[in-house]
């Protein structure tokens, strides 16, 4: 059953944008790992948390395309985050979890290895990417945030879910 | 404002598009008062809401065209070709005018001046002078740049009339709800935004999916007490569904309405006469497949007109009525709507498409003359092709007929033609009601789960894999009729199904599904390793294609939704949905794959040649045709041998051909196999070595003796009416006949079998030659007689050939005796069945055991032959069968009540 999945409150988050981010420049961010590497995606852009998936693969498709997976009724096509940023794969058996966002009136489930909070950041803590990050990663990544003990990339999820047909 | 303005918009389009129609019915019947009062009103309405809306464009030019056809209506003005394009002209300006008011919500600027002043000319003298400067602003359409110059056409005024006879009138709805007679009709129906209609019929679609979820729940949970609202539910959720589905539904005059105004405008242009008559306007399908075949239609119609019919010369030269004939019929026919597009004009010029097809190498004239007319006239879908000599403005870019088919067939429909030189063409489209909801078979391949459209599915063939060639003769589950043998010829796996041969795909293989996620595949494991394959045999076009898979399921009706922009390139699936347990599933399409296998593109090509269909074995007995396996050995010719008398074809890796006191030999299943190379010498640069495996198994000692002849490439496996031309000239060469269209060599098999075995022969030799039973052979085939008789020899009989009954019959009187005879059934002057009633009535034979070889094998052919007389029926070219069947024959002289045995 495609319902048994955990959906988390991704729209409660998006309510406290109103509270945060309007009085200082903060920004409301769901934070993600993949491959280790700490991720935030812009809450707005965020339609759906799910927990694993039932997904079906799809023959022939772009290897980045993970498969599709059933949302309430509505065919979502998977991502495969981790080889889109040319990440080796998860180790054997690891449960992936996604964050499905729209593009062009479609929905697609980014898997990621793990969901984290919601957290909302201070400009101050923003830069722009370094010059030195590779190619693969400075494409989707609309800068750094500096976090105590860590950075998080913000992803930029349109070009990531911009996938050429031709990719195959 | 932007409401009235949205209102005016729709009002206008449709007044319009009813305009069209009208004026070219009014062209055919001028007298017709109520539909020049229609036209005017229509044109007035539409001027005094443009007055209304302050729109003073729009205003002048339909107020001009009122003028026209106010003259018109009072008698002043008569009406000609010239003065309803003048009309349509300005109606087309009105269109742009519109179009960019929808566009931008305002009048977009222009000068319609000369239009104007054309018009207005009008009034003046009547059509007798048309102003010869009355030239449109060339920004417009071009109709009007045609329209204006003075007539070449026939004589002035009414010419145009008596000639076109009112034709069966189109009953296009949208004339008849006009008419402001009906009030009460107006109120009944109200206007919905197709964007409200689709939305529906999602959230319709999630119901019925939802429901579905639900009975599967049900289904599980035995005595719960939501069994029975959950039926009542599930019946409201159909009738929902089919209401629903009833609102899409539109008559498919809709998609005809810009016909008539196409066709004249077309028959002017090309100076010719049309006469188009639709019939079935009103017969309703969905809204998005009625988009879809909206443009394929226009352009036949087109091409029908362009290319189909003569022009007026020529139908007079040929005895035909000046007017062509375009015609539209729509019906429906069990779940689908065909429509024809008929014309009577010349019909397609098979000898230009043949000159066409050579000329672009889509095919050799050999194989173009073994092609029926049909498969020639089918080229016109190809793509790129067109006959039309000269390109005119209308058609014969090339760029027609193939993308029309692909239209037709991406929304699982089918288009064929049928032409006959000098009476016309006929194309028939077959297309589904709807898109939406699809009967769709469920399938697994590789671990994967797949729907195929039910509409393509012709029927289910239970197949074993195996290289073991032919086994019809030895199968030991004769019960188990419906499993086939899955062949290979020269890696390509295809069936045999009715004695024709079908093309396979091994979805696995195509969807690439063996080498991601191995461990995935533990669903399929079980049915691999029995080795056991379900083939769906699917219609794409006029060709079959057989998909293998793993398993079969259920059918489910699914909802067809799109699939996701980044996997559209992917042209084997045509959607996705979601099943009643909640998991996504591709939706395969049989089209896609055919193109994609290359299936299609050859769907005239040899192996599924409709004469091969034509030729169902046994249909009479010179119109038999025999399984012949092409290969090539030594050269670069192609030498056959009949299938028949091949037990296996194998690929023997180069490693494992060992020499044995100097001959080549395999281990084959367990025993050594002696290696024949047929050109001499073997090619040890290919790694693996092709080989035609014989066998024999001789039934006194029950021993089985192969041979492999190695060979350097097998090329194919065609049905072929084999005349044979018998040579004794060459060592190991029984004749030549002409194959595929190709002088070939057929091979004798049992010069190869000696060459291989020296005793393959002596065996039985060996015994006390007058030990050997004496057997008769009676057949009249040479060919036949000779592919035969070495089998017997090597059974270990003393064979006697004739190829007449009554030479046979001459043997009896004349005292020879045999211990069995084997006869051929279908025989000329006295077939097999007279043969035995005449030994059995009379003679020294009257008890032999008589075996019938026959190509028949029906239940009725079998009791006919006992009847006759026969002790036993075996099929032609069912080698292992005959020689069990002759040892039974011998063992167990037949008795009075000895039960008739079948052996196929």
């Amino acid at each position: 059953m495609g319902m048994t999945t955990d959906t988390y409150g991704a729209r409660a988050a998006g309510s406290s944008t109103s509270e945060a981010g309007g009085t200082e420049a903060e920004q409301v961010f769901v934070t993600l790992t993949v491959g280790d590497q700490l991720c935030g995606i812009p809450v707005l852009s965020v339609r759906d948390v799910l927990g694993p998936q039932a997904i079906t693969r799809i023959p022939l498709a772009p290897p980045e395309v993970a498969g599709s997976l059933n949302l309430r009724g509505r065919i979502v096509t998977a991502i495969d985050l981790r080889r889109r940023l040319h990440l080796p794969p998860p180790p054997p058996g690891s449960k992936q979890m996604s964050v499905v966002a729209e593009q062009g009136g479609e929905l697609y489930a980014l898997l990621v290895d793990q969901v984290a909070e919601v957290m909302s950041l201070k400009a101050a803590q923003f830069e722009r990417n370094p010059p030195t990050l590779p190619q693969e990663w400075s494409r989707y990544s609309l800068g750094i945030y500096r976090l105590q003990g860590r950075l998080l990339v913000v992803l930029d999820v349109a070009p990531l879910l911009a996938l050429s047909p031709q990719a195959a | 404002m932007d409401d009235l303005l949205a209102d005016f918009l729709t009002e206008t389009t449709e007044s319009l598009a009813e305009l069209d129609l009208a004026l070219v019915k009014l062209e055919q019947e001028p007298e017709d008062a109520a539909t020049l009062s229609l036209i005017f009103r229509l044109v007035h309405t539409i001027k005094g809401t443009c007055g209304f809306l302050g729109l003073p464009r729009l205003e002048r030019v339909a107020h001009a065209g009122e003028n026209v056809l106010g003259k018109v209506r009072d008698g002043a003005l008569s009406v000609t070709p010239d003065v309803v394009s003048i009309v349509l002209s300005a109606l087309d300006r009105i269109k742009t005018i519109v179009a960019a008011l929808a566009a931008t919500g305002s009048e977009p600027a222009g000068d319609d001046s000369q239009l104007i002043a054309a018009l207005d000319a009008f009034l003046g003298g009547g059509a007798a002078h048309p102003p010869a400067k009355a030239k449109s602003p060339p920004a417009a359409t071009p109709v009007a740049v045609e329209a204006a110059p003075p007539p070449p056409t026939p004589a002035p005024q009414p010419a145009a009339a008596p000639h076109a006879p009112p034709p069966p009138q189109a009953e296009v709805p949208a004339a008849e709800q006009a008419p402001s007679g009906d009030a009460n009709l107006a109120s009944q129906t109200i206007r919905v935004g197709v964007d409200v209609l689709e939305n529906l019929m999602t959230l319709v679609s999630e119901l019925v999916l939802t429901r579905n979820q639900l009975l599967q729940l049900a289904r599980s949970q035995e005595n719960a007490g939501f069994t029975g609202p959950l039926q009542r539910l599930s019946h409201i959720t159909s009738d929902l569904q089919e209401g629903i589905m009833k609102t899409r539904m539109q008559p498919i005059g809709y998609a005809w309405n810009k016909l008539p105004r196409i066709v004249r405008d077309l028959a002017r242009e090309l100076d010719k006469k049309i006469d188009l008559v639709m019939l079935g306007a009103d017969t309703e399908l969905d809204r998005q497949v009625l988009e879809l075949i909206k443009d394929p239609l226009t352009h036949m119609v087109r091409n029908s007109g362009d290319h189909g019919l003569e022009t007026q010369a020529e139908r007079r030269a040929a005895g035909k009525s000046e007017t062509g004939r375009i015609t539209l019929n729509a019906f429906h026919e069990g779940g689908h709507i065909v429509i024809e597009i008929s014309d009577d004009g010349r019909g397609l010029p098979i000898d230009r498409i043949r000159a066409k097809v050579l000329a672009q190498g889509l095919s050799t004239e050999a194989e173009l003359a073994s092609m029926s007319p049909e498969a020639i006239q089918r080229f016109i879908f190809r793509a790129g092709f067109s006959t039309a000599a000269a390109i005119t403005a209308v058609s014969g870019r090339g760029v027609g007929m193939d993308v029309v088919k692909t239209n037709i067939e991406r929304i699982g429909g089918t288009i064929d033609l049928k032409s006959v030189a000098g009476q016309g063409t006929v194309f028939t489209i077959k297309i589904p009601l709807t898109l939406a909801i699809v009967a769709a078979l469920i399938v697994e391949a590789g671990g994967e789960r797949f729907a195929i459209p039910q509409i393509s599915v012709v029927e289910l063939v239970r197949a074993q894999e195996g290289s073991s060639y032919r086994q019809a003769g030895s199968d030991p589950h004769p019960g188990d009729i419906s499993t086939s043998t899955i062949e290979q010829i020269n890696g390509t796996p295809v069936l045999r199904l009715r004695e024709r041969l079908l093309p396979l795909v091994k979805l696995d293989d195509l969807l690439q599904l063996h080498d991601r996620n191995a461990a995935l595949d533990h669903g399929a494991d079980a049915a691999r390793h029995d080795g056991s394959h379900t083939i769906i045999v699917a219609q794409v076009g006029a060709s079959l294609l057989g998909l293998v898979v793993d398993r079969v399921f259920d059918t489910e009706e699914i909802v067809v939704k799109p699939v996701a922009p980044v996997l559209r390139h992917i042209s084997m699936f045509s959607g996705n949905t979601i099943l009643g347990d909640g998991s996504v599933i591709m939706i395969l399409d049989p089209s896609g794959i055919a193109r994609a296998t290359g299936i299609a593109g050859s769907g005239d090509g040899r192996l599924l040649d409709p004469r091969s269909n034509a030729n169902a074995i046994g249909r009479d007995a010179n119109d038999q045709t025999t399984a012949m396996l092409l290969f090539r050995a030594g050269d670069a010719s192609h030498k056959a041998v009949p299938l028949g008398l091949v037990a296996r074809l194998e690929n023997i890796p180069r490693d494992r051909i060992e020499l044995a006191a100097g001959v080549p030999v395999t281990q084959y299943r367990g025993r050594l196999m002696r290696l024949v190379p047929m050109s001499g010498e073997m090619d040890a640069s290919q790694p693996e070595q092709p080989i035609l495996v014989f066998t024999d198994s001789d039934t006194q000692s029950g021993q089985e003796n192969c041979m492999g002849l190695a060979v350097d490439q097998i090329v194919d496996v065609v049905d072929e009416h084999l005349r044979i031309e018998l040579s004794g000239a060459r060592d190991g060469i029984l004749g030549t006949a002409v194959i595929a269209g190709k002088a070939t060599d057929v091979i004798d098999t049992s010069y190869w079998l000696t060459r291989a075995n020296q005793d393959w022969f002596s065996r039985a030799g060996e015994r006390d030659r007058h030990s050997r039973p004496k057997l008769l052979l009676i057949e009249d085939s040479d060919f036949f007689r000779q592919m035969i008789v070495p089998v017997l020899q090597a059974g270990g009989y003393d064979v006697t050939a004739v190829d007449t009954a009554a030479k046979a019959l001459l043997l009896r009187d004349s005292g020879r005796m045999f211990d069995v005879i084997v006869s051929d059934i279908e025989m000329p002057d006295m077939d097999g069945l007279a043969f035995v009633r005449a030994v059995r009535a009379s003679g020294i034979w009257a008890a032999l055991p008589v075996v019938a070889l026959a190509g028949r094998m029906s239940e009725q052919d079998v009791e006919d032959g006992r009847d006759a007389g026969f002790t036993d029926y075996v099929g032609k070219s069912a080698r292992e069968a005959l020689l069990r069947s002759l040892h039974q024959c011998l063992a167990h002289p037949p008795g009075a009540g000895d039960p008739m045995r079948m052996v196929a």
